[in-house]
């Protein structure tokens, strides 16, 4: 039986490639000018601090140029940002808001369905913010959290709920529009995302889960994410998305916000597969304090490009910091991704564990910074990044910086890049795997140490995304 | 009874066409044991290799074939006429282990991230659905849709109905790797990573008890092995032999194995050829005098 049968067979495309009818009730309209962006600030509503600081961004945005000079940096050119519809709300009432999965609209029902979040939401789930289109359209919280004071709302909720300490936060120590040329553009036209704010020595042992879709065509998205643990506090917050496929260039532009308090610990987990003609740029980082612990898990698939490097800024003394990292890239796809830590106090830590896998020509990269400040004595990094190939057509780079200004400190890095073994798969063919569940396998137990950090749901789905993908083209 | 059979096989390494195997006859039948002993670089590898079908070998002339019965395969009740006889060369390694062909290799290659537990549940439904498509023509193209659910975790994925569950296979592994007085731990670590070399050499013989072939080939299973893990390891292979019928032809250097495990026939190989067979008593007899009398005998003889 061939692969695209087999594709065809067990329904798998069909479930992770569909296309709804919109139901919109609001659309930007195209391009981005002062003028949208005052709609989209007027629709929903804002105070007047929120579209002063999207027009400053915007005014950032058109004088900052694009990134052309990293080296080996994806290629950007076919990427149309006039061409692409800021801003659509879905036919649901918002601020009244969905209180059950029944009283969402049926397509919308369906197209989640279709991604088995029903499932996911029976099984160990806390609380779901499902986008669909760039809202939050859906949201189940549990009584206990609010009696503890945890807030998990959407991002424009939160605005007005939560007004001071959005106002705050949002974007002004984190990440600020002047940041990057996307950030910038992010700050202008953002709408949706999660607000997560965790009280002082409160634990919230259930992962937050948030699933993000784009369905619109050449529709951007510009999620926000703002995550808030105050001392003492711990919290998992994990978003997921699977896009579906459209003949223009989509952009995806999110931006993630973490402030981890003193001796709190926060893990931001993600699992996305964008449509392969997405440009997935996104800016996300993390201020740590002392003996804090931020945690990044990414594993990225999809998409056309992907420029994607959570941050983390270790602030205070003994904080830490851990990413784990995955990347796959087909055919047409150069996904660049990595980490970056700035150690900027004494006694911090941070590991950064890299895993990429390419094949029929795709390329991926592992693109790293490590800055050790003069003063962060006894601090330690290690970095490891592991390149799995298919074929000697796919490309597989490593560019790890490392900026070490303290002479005392720990530093490590480990990098290896290697085919995949015939000598592996004949080993489990000549136990009765068929070639392709051999390499299946083999792929599988190599990101072991990602599908281990995720709920077991997340971890199905981001198997069942590979094994899409290696079906493709294998045997 | 089940019967492997290599009729005059002829083979060279695929990529340099480095000719090493001469013309090889050899028969195994369920329930023998055979020791195949010889130099280093006489072809001994080589022919475990080709017999389960790896890619960098080729077979230029001659036949390997393997032959079924309707006892070969506990719950299957009558192989179909047209499918009592394989030529092995036609078929994809994994299709060859669906028959019940098994190699313990001698250096096994250690895959990260993979459980034994869920590696060997793969291997073995594997196995059973190949099996049955290869004897019965049934393909199981009709594949039901996809829940968005799961049963297991996410290394096992679902299962469908006729597979082996995850509970019904952790309490055969349980009692398999008692046998082999294996510690439980191995269950959840990953295949071969850090193992011991004899820790490897006894997980090939666990395989082999879980996948019930009906002939072992085993590359060289002696090596490197104290002598508790050696008893241990031949407990094992007696005990596929005794309880499984199955057949094991077992490739070594050294006579020592063989008096754990005693063969009922010694094939000895020089240059790609088998020169001289016999009882036990050829393998304490070469043990003694060593190969090269066996070299004198065979072309003096001439």
């Amino acid at each position: 039986m061939s692969s695209e049968d087999h594709l065809k067979d067990t329904d798998t495309e069909k479930r992770f490639e569909f296309k709804k009818e919109e139901s919109s009730a609001f659309t930007s309209g195209k391009g981005l000018t002062e003028e949208t962006i005052r709609l989209i600030s007027e629709d929903k509503d804002e105070p007047e601090w929120m579209l002063e600081r999207r027009l400053r961004a915007l005014k950032q945005y058109q004088k900052m140029p694009m990134p052309t000079d990293w080296p080996g940096q994806p290629d950007l050119s076919e990427l149309d940002v006039e061409e692409i519809v800021p801003y659509i709300r879905p036919d649901v009432d918002q601020r009244s808001g969905a209180e059950s999965w029944d009283d969402l609209p049926e397509d919308i029902q369906d197209t989640f369905e279709k991604l088995g979040i029903p499932e996911a939401e029976r099984k160990a789930l806390s609380g779901v913010g499902a986008q669909y289109e760039s809202e939050v359209v859906y949201q189940n919280m549990q009584e206990r959290w609010e009696e503890k004071g945890v807030i998990f709302c959407n991002m424009d909720e939160a605005v007005q709920e939560h007004e001071e300490i959005v106002k705050e936060h949002f974007m002004t120590k984190c990440v600020p529009p002047s940041d990057n040329k996307f950030a910038a553009l992010h700050g202008a036209v953002w709408s949706g995302g999660s607000f997560v704010y965790v009280p002082e020595d409160v634990t919230v042992n259930m992962p937050v889960q948030a699933y993000f879709r784009m369905n619109s065509e050449g529709m951007g998205q510009f999620e926000h994410t703002l995550i808030i643990a105050e001392e003492g506090s711990e919290v998992h917050y994990i978003e997921g998305c699977s896009a579906p496929k459209y003949g223009t260039h989509n952009l995806h532009s999110g931006g993630v916000e973490v402030f981890v308090k003193e001796d709190a610990h926060v893990q931001y987990s993600t699992v996305q597969n964008w449509s392969k003609n997405t440009f997935n740029l996104n800016t996300k980082r993390a201020i740590v304090e002392s003996n804090g612990t931020m945690e990044w898990v990414s594993g990225s698939m999809g998409s056309k490009a992907t420029m994607l490097y959570p941050c983390s800024i270790l602030k205070g003394r003994g904080a830490t910091d851990n990413h784990i990292t995955i990347a796959f890239a087909g055919d047409g796809q150069d996904i660049d991704t990595g980490a970056k830590v700035y150690h900027n106090a004494p006694e911090t830590k941070s590991t950064i564990e890299s895993k990429s896998i390419s094949k029929d020509g795709g390329r991926t990269n592992y693109r790293g910074l490590v800055h050790i400040a003069d003063g962060a004595e006894n601090s330690s990094t290690s970095v490891e990044c592991d390149a799995l190939m298919f074929d000697n057509e796919s490309t597989s780079d490593t560019m790890p910086y490392m900026e070490i200004n303290e002479s005392k400190v720990d530093v490590a890095h480990e990098a290896t890049v290697g085919k995949i073994g015939d000598e592996d798969v004949f080993y489990l063919q000549s136990r009765g795997l068929d070639d392709d569940d051999a390499k299946q396998m083999i792929v599988a137990g190599f990101i072991e140490p990602i599908t281990e950090e995720l709920p077991i749901e997340y971890a199905v789905e981001l198997n069942r995304l590979i094994e899409l993908e290696m079906e493709g083209s294998l045997g | 009874m089940a019967t492997l059979e290599l009729k005059n096989v002829h083979a060279e390494v695929a990529e340099e066409g480095e000719k090493i195997l001469n013309g090889v006859d050899l028969e195994v039948a369920s329930g023998e044991i055979h020791a195949l002993m010889g130099p280093n670089g006489s072809g001994k590898s080589t022919t475990s290799k080709i017999i389960a079908g790896h890619p960098a070998y080729e077979v230029t002339e001659g036949e390997v074939l393997l032959h079924l019965d309707d006892d070969d395969f506990g719950d299957v009740d009558e192989i179909p006429d047209d499918a009592r006889t394989w030529d092995l060369l036609d078929l994809e390694p994994n299709e060859r282990a669906a028959l019940g062909v098994f190699l313990a290799f001698q250096y096994p290659a250690e895959i990260e991230g993979v459980t034994m537990t869920n590696f060997l549940r793969t291997a073995l439904n594997a196995k059973i659905e190949e099996r049955e498509e290869l004897l019965f023509g049934e393909d199981d193209d009709d594949e039901e849709e996809e829940e968005a659910g799961y049963d297991t975790s996410p290394m096992e994925g679902d299962y469908d109905e006729g597979e082996v569950g995850v509970a019904e296979f952790q309490q055969l592994l349980k009692e398999k790797m008692e046998l082999l007085d294996m510690d439980e731990k191995f269950a959840q670590r990953y295949l071969n990573a850090g193992f011991s070399g004899g820790e490897k050499k006894q997980n090939e013989v666990l395989q082999a008890a879980i996948l019930e072939p009906a002939i072992a080939v085993l590359d060289e299973i002696d090596s490197g092995l104290d002598i508790d893990r050696l008893q241990d390891v031949a407990n094992g292979v007696n005990a596929l032999r005794d309880e499984q019928g199955t057949g094991v032809l077992q490739i070594t250097h050294y006579q020592r194995i063989l008096d754990y495990i005693e063969p009922d026939t010694v094939h000895i190989m020089l240059d790609g050829e088998i020169v001289k067979e016999g009882g036990p008593e050829l393998a304490e007899e070469l043990e003694d005098k060593g190969y090269d009398w066996v070299r004198d005998q065979v072309y003096n003889a001439a």
